[in-house]
C-alpha cells in the first residue's frame, strides 16, 4: 500500500538531489538548470500527492501553473546561458567569478 | 454547469497595464530607432493612467474577486501607486543612459511594464497561485533585463547568478507552500489563515513549510544569509536595471511578506517572529559592516539595501499593526531614497564612463554644488540623519520594536545604524573635501535633472512633514 508519506519522502529525496546538484556542482551551468527543473518537479509531486489525499483539486491546478512557468523559466535560463557562452566561451560554473568585492 | 462571471472592476489597472504592454510590444516592431521615443512616452503614459485608475477604483474595504484569488484593499492601492511612481522614475532617469549605450530598445520598456504587472499581481494576490504567478512574472522579466546589455561579460554573469538563485528561491518558496497546502487543504490565504489559527502550532510539517516559505521570502528580499546574489546583481547589471531592481520590487516583496506571513500565517506568529529576528540582526550587521569595505558605489548601495531589509523585517517582526505600518513606511521611503541614490550614479555617468566608483564622486561639490547637495540629502537619509525621511522611517520602526517589548533589539539596531553612517558619510566627505579628478560637465537632460532634484527634495520634505505619508500607511492596514 502506497501512502501519502511515501510520496512526500520521494518528493523530499528529489528536492535534496536538486539542492545537492545546485550546491555541489562546480562544472556545468546546464546541470544547474536541470537541478532547478528537478526541484520544481519535486514540488509538483508534493502538490499532487496532497491534492489526491485531501480530495481537493486546487493543488493539481497549481501544478499546471508550475509546469507552465517552469517551461518559461527554462527558456529564459537557456537564453541567458547562450549569451553567457558567447561572452565567456565557457559554461564552467567556476568561471563565473568576475564579480567580486 | 454554471460559470459565474467574475467581477473585473477591481482588476482594471492590471488589465489595462497588460493590454498596454502587449500593444507597446507590437507597436515597437513597426517603429524605427528614431521613433523609439514613442515607446518611452507610451510606457510613461501607461503608468500614469494606471495610477489614475488605481486611485479612482480605490475602496476603503477589501474587495475579493476571481474566486478569492485577487484582492483590492487599501494596502494594495497604496503600494501600487508607489510602484508606478518608482517605475516611472526609473524610466525617466534611464532614458539618456540607454540612448548613449545603444540600449534604447523597446525590450527595456516592455519588460519593465510586464515586471510592473507582476508586482501589481504580487501586491494584490490572495492565493498561493497568484502570489507565485506574480512573483515569476516579475522575476523572469528581471532576469532578462539584467542581461539586457548582452555583449557585457559582467552583465551576463550577473544575470546567470540572479537566475539560478532566483529560481532556487522560487523552488524553496513553492516547497514550503506545498507543505502548508497539505496541512490546511487550501491555497486561499484567508482559509489558510483560519486553518492555521486552529491547527496545532507544533505540527512539524507546518513548521517545516513555514521555514521554507521564510527562506524563499528572505532570498527574494535579500536578507542575510540569503543575500549573496544582491551585490553581484547590483554590480553587474546595467545601472538603470540596478535602479529598477533596487526600488519597486522591494515594495512588492514587502507586500508578499505581508500576505503570506501576516494574513496567511498569523497563527504561527510566535514561530516566525524568532526567525525574522535572526534574519534582521544578521542583515543589519553584515550589511552595514561589509558595506564599509566597498569601493564600488553600486556594491556599497547593495549592502546598504541588505541592511535596510533588516529594518523592514524588524517592523514586520513586531506583529503589531503599528509595526506593519512602520515597515510599510520604511519600504516606501527606501524605494524613494534608492531611486535618488542610483539616479545620481546615472546622472554622473556618460558614454564610456559608468561613475560606479565612490572615487568618481570626488569633488562633486566643485563640479555641481546643487547635485552634491542633493546627494548629501540622499546619503543623510539612508544613514538616518534628521530631518530626512530615512530618520523618520527608522524612528517609526524602532518605536514599534520598543512598544513590542524588544528594547535590546532596538539598541542593537541603533548600534548597527551608527556603524552604517560611516560609509554614507564617506561619500559625502569625498564629494565635499576631495579634489575633483574628472572635470566633465554633467550632461543630463533637464527632465532628468528636475525629476532627480524633486526626488531628493521629496526625501527632505517628507522627512520634515512625515505625518501625511505615515497616516496613509496607518489607514492602509
Amino acid at each position: 500500500m502506497i501512502t501519502l508519506s511515501h510520496f512526500l519522502i520521494l518528493g523530499a529525496i528529489l528536492f535534496c538531489i536538486s539542492m545537492a546538484g545546485i550546491f555541489i556542482n562546480r562544472k556545468n551551468v546546464i546541470i544547474l538548470l536541470m537541478a532547478i527543473e528537478l526541484m520544481l518537479l519535486a514540488v509538483n509531486i508534493n502538490f499532487v500527492a496532497f491534492s489526491y489525499y485531501l480530495n481537493d483539486l486546487s493543488g493539481q491546478i497549481f501544478v499546471f501553473f508550475i509546469l507552465t512557468v517552469a517551461a518559461a523559466e527554462a527558456a529564459i535560463g537557456l537564453a541567458i546561458l547562450i549569451v553567457l557562452f558567447r561572452n565567456k566561451r565557457t559554461i564552467n560554473v567556476d568561471s563565473l567569478d568576475s564579480l567580486k568585492g | 454547469m454554471n460559470f459565474e462571471v467574475p467581477n473585473f472592476t477591481p482588476a482594471i489597472p492590471e488589465i489595462f497595464v497588460l493590454s498596454m504592454a502587449c500593444i507597446i510590444l507590437l507597436l515597437d516592431l513597426f517603429i524605427t530607432d528614431k521613433g523609439r521615443i514613442l515607446t518611452y512616452i507610451l510606457s510613461l503614459a501607461t503608468l500614469a493612467v494606471a495610477a489614475v485608475l488605481t486611485i479612482t477604483l480605490h475602496t476603503p474595504e477589501a474587495v475579493y474577486t476571481f474566486s478569492g484569488t485577487y484582492v483590492a484593499d487599501p494596502m494594495s492601492s497604496l503600494l501600487k501607486v508607489f510602484i508606478y511612481l518608482t517605475a516611472a522614475g526609473v524610466m525617466i532617469y534611464s532614458r539618456d543612459y540607454l540612448l548613449q549605450r545603444d540600449l534604447f530598445k523597446g525590450e527595456f520598456y516592455v519588460l519593465s511594464l510586464f515586471a510592473v504587472l507582476g508586482m501589481m499581481i504580487m501586491v494584490s494576490a490572495h492565493s498561493f497561485i497568484t502570489i507565485y504567478l506574480g512573483l515569476e512574472l516579475l522575476s523572469l522579466c528581471l532576469y532578462a533585463l539584467v542581461a539586457l546589455n548582452r555583449d557585457s561579460e559582467v552583465s551576463t554573469e550577473a544575470a546567470m547568478k540572479y537566475f539560478v538563485l532566483g529560481a532556487l528561491a522560487s523552488g524553496l518558496l513553492l516547497y514550503g507552500m506545498s507543505m502548508i497546502y497539505g496541512m490546511t487543504g487550501s491555497l486561499d490565504i484567508t482559509v489558510v489563515g483560519e486553518k492555521i489559527m486552529l491547527a496545532d502550532h507544533n505540527n512539524i510539517v507546518l513548521i517545516f513549510g513555514l521555514v521554507f516559505v521564510i527562506i524563499g521570502l528572505a532570498f527574494k528580499l535579500g536578507a542575510v544569509p540569503f543575500h549573496m546574489w544582491i551585490p553581484d546583481v547590483y554590480h553587474g547589471a546595467p545601472t538603470p536595471v540596478t535602479l529598477f531592481i533596487g526600488t519597486a520590487p522591494k515594495i512588492a516583496a514587502f507586500a508578499m511578506v505581508m500576505r503570506l506571513l501576516v494574513e496567511g500565517m498569523q497563527g504561527l506568529h510566535v514561530q516566525w517572529q524568532d526567525m525574522l529576528i535572526i534574519l534582521a540582526i544578521l542583515s543589519m550587521g553584515i550589511g552595514n559592516i561589509i558595506a564599509i569595505a566597498q569601493g564600488n558605489i553600486k556594491r556599497m548601495l547593495a549592502y546598504s539595501t541588505i541592511s535596510h531589509v533588516g529594518f523592514i523585517l524588524l517592523g514586520i517582526m513586531t506583529g503589531t499593526t503599528f509595526g506593519y505600518s512602520a515597515a510599510m513606511f520604511y519600504v516606501i521611503s527606501y524605494a524613494i531614497m534608492a531611486l535618488g541614490g542610483f539616479g545620481m550614479i546615472i546622472l554622473l555617468s556618460r558614454q564610456g564612463f559608468e561613475a560606479d566608483k565612490i572615487d568618481d564622486f570626488k569633488g562633486l561639490n566643485d563640479r555641481s554644488p546643487w547635485f552634491a547637495f542633493m546627494m548629501m540629502i540622499l546619503m543623510f537619509s539612508m544613514a538616518g540623519v534628521p530631518p530626512t525621511l530615512g530618520f523618520y522611517a527608522k524612528l517609526a520602526v524602532l518605536e514599534a520594536v520598543v512598544n513590542a517589548g524588544f528594547i535590546w533589539l532596538a539598541v542593537l539596531a541603533v548600534i548597527f545604524s551608527i556603524i552604517g553612517v560611516f560609509y554614507y558619510l564617506r561619500v559625502i566627505k569625498v564629494m565635499y573635501f576631495d579634489k575633483a579628478e574628472d572635470h566633465h560637465p554633467i550632461t543630463a537632460g533637464s527632465d532628468m535633472k528636475i525629476v532627480l532634484s524633486l526626488n531628493s527634495l521629496a526625501v527632505l520634505g517628507l522627512g520634515l512633514f512625515p505625518a501625511g505619508l505615515m497616516a496613509l500607511c496607518m489607514t492602509a492596514l
